[in-house]
């Protein structure tokens, strides 16, 4: 089977159709099955008490997080680089979620760490650095808006999703050096205690449900946006009302 | 907008096999800086600005010294990017809205070479008088000595990323709506590495720990950003013409 079939927007739209259930079912399976273990199985932690079950969320969305970012600049340099469609659409689909997996980090972050370290907000290596990936995803979403045009708006976006990608790990690692020089770590995430293997099982399976969640509402939003942008192509009125010719 | 005398593109050298991208740099540089000589008046307003952003935080916050002293780089630093960032919507703007910025993207010398000469002459009208101007502003914060020389030092080497990493920011909000802001939505993020150790390098002083680690890791971000902003800029420009 050519998957390269798949990269026009015509074909890939029911292919993206058929899949997105599938995706957003398993997302909802695993996302009962992992709170239920994060909630219900794993024991009390002795030193942060029922306070920890939080990572469960907090953990699963923070990495996806930061990987929704690489993967978009994935696509952006395909859209930059081949000029393809699709590309470009699948980066405009990724950002809002980017950018809700981020806040819901931070977020959660900041509930976390009030009863843990007496503080919502520190201006901790990570905390930081995610907050600043909040702007970058800001940045590509307020770009996009600004830009009538879609395909400039893909290659413009495109081409800012790659100086951000470059600049993400540097960004890091500047906060970090930043932080260590200020202060000593008082507020040490590194330092979690040995994970007992039924929370390890726990945040795995919460980290799969964000991934399958992730795929599942990128997939229908990049349906909505086929539609939009294919919207005087033939095929689109076909697959939207199928009586008519 | 007043019709100002355009330095016509009929000046730019022509271009043979062995003019090398070199001369495309000089001569968008000297363009530049002649239309912001041109301008007197635009250019003091914004160091003025700089001077007026340093001066407010005192008397926002305290005039004691020893605090002054510990947050002085900082606020240098932070207003050295407002500054930076006031400006930048004019480094394309006008170019692009006679017409001169098409007629360079097709002009026989790499876009590129072109766009950096108009970074340089941006660091030049901006950076520069930033630089010169913040040992003085220094020693109103009470920063003095070592700490002093450190931190100008660290503007002279971080401020030209600002205008790198920025020219990348106006070029892409070409011609958008809302511009001036979304510019500094983009822009402001990306300079977070450059504010941090160039601030911090005061820090390192203050710390005993020497001022060589910083510098060099402001060095090899101006080197990277040297490589690589004019290729995204002038990639942004090009999809601003399409």
């Amino acid at each position: 089977m050519n998957l390269y079939r798949y990269s026009s927007p015509s074909t890939f739209y029911p292919l993206a159709g058929k899949l997105a259930p599938w995706f957003g079912w398993s997302a909802l399976i695993l996302a009962i099955v992992g709170l239920w273990i994060g909630f219900g199985i794993a024991p009390t932690d002795f030193q942060q008490g029922e306070a920890y079950r939080i990572i469960f969320i907090h953990v699963a969305t923070a990495w996806m997080s930061m990987f929704i970012y690489l993967v978009m600049a994935f696509w952006s340099a395909l859209s930059l680089g081949f000029n393809t469609r699709l590309s470009g659409m699948m980066a405009q689909a990724m950002a809002p979620t980017g950018a809700l997996m981020t806040f819901i980090a931070l977020w959660t972050g900041a509930f976390w760490g009030r009863p843990t370290w007496g503080t919502y907000w520190a201006w901790d290596a990570r905390m930081t650095s995610e907050l600043i990936l909040l702007f970058l995803y800001f940045g590509v979403i307020a770009l996009r808006n600004a830009i009538d045009d879609d395909r400039r708006a893909d290659r413009a976006c495109g081409v800012l999703a790659l100086v951000g990608a470059v600049n993400v790990p540097i960004i890091y690692f500047s906060v970090q050096w930043w932080n260590t020089l200020h202060q000593g770590s008082s507020v040490s995430m590194v330092a979690a205690p040995k994970m007992a293997a039924i929370m390890l099982a726990g945040m795995l399976v919460m980290a799969l449900a964000v991934w399958f969640y992730s795929i599942a509402v990128t997939l229908v939003r990049v349906r909505c946006i086929i539609l939009e942008r294919e919207r005087g192509a033939a095929w689109t009125g076909q697959m939207t009302e199928p009586g008519k010719t | 907008m007043m019709a100002e005398p355009v330095v016509a593109l009929r000046e730019m050298p022509a271009h043979t096999p062995d003019s090398g991208a070199w001369s495309g740099v000089r001569w968008a540089l000297a363009r530049d800086l002649k239309l912001a000589l041109r301008s007197r008046a635009e250019l003091g307003v914004q160091v003025l600005f700089y001077v007026i952003v340093v001066s407010l935080f005192p008397l926002a916050s305290t005039p004691e010294k020893n605090q002054l002293a510990l947050m002085g780089p900082g606020v240098l630093w932070v207003a050295a990017l407002l500054a930076s960032l006031l400006s930048l919507p004019r480094l394309f703007a006008s170019d692009y809205a006679d017409g001169t910025l098409e007629q360079m993207a097709l002009s026989p010398y790499p876009l590129s070479a072109l766009v950096s000469g108009k970074m340089i002459a941006h660091w030049l009208t901006t950076g520069l008088p930033v630089v010169v101007l913040a040992p003085l502003l220094g020693l109103q914060y009470g920063i003095d000595g070592e700490a002093l020389a450190a931190l100008t030092v660290a503007l002279l080497v971080g401020t030209p990323i600002l205008s790198l990493l920025g020219a990348i920011g106006a070029a892409l909000t070409l011609g958008l709506r809302g511009g001036g802001s979304l510019l500094a939505l983009l822009v402001l993020p990306l300079c977070v590495p450059v504010l941090i150790f160039g601030a911090g390098t005061v820090d390192a002083v203050h710390a005993g720990l020497g001022v060589a680690a910083n510098l060099s890791l402001l060095g090899a971000g101006l080197l990277v950003a040297i490589v690589g902003a004019p290729l995204a800029a002038s990639a942004a420009v090009r999809i601003a013409l399409d």
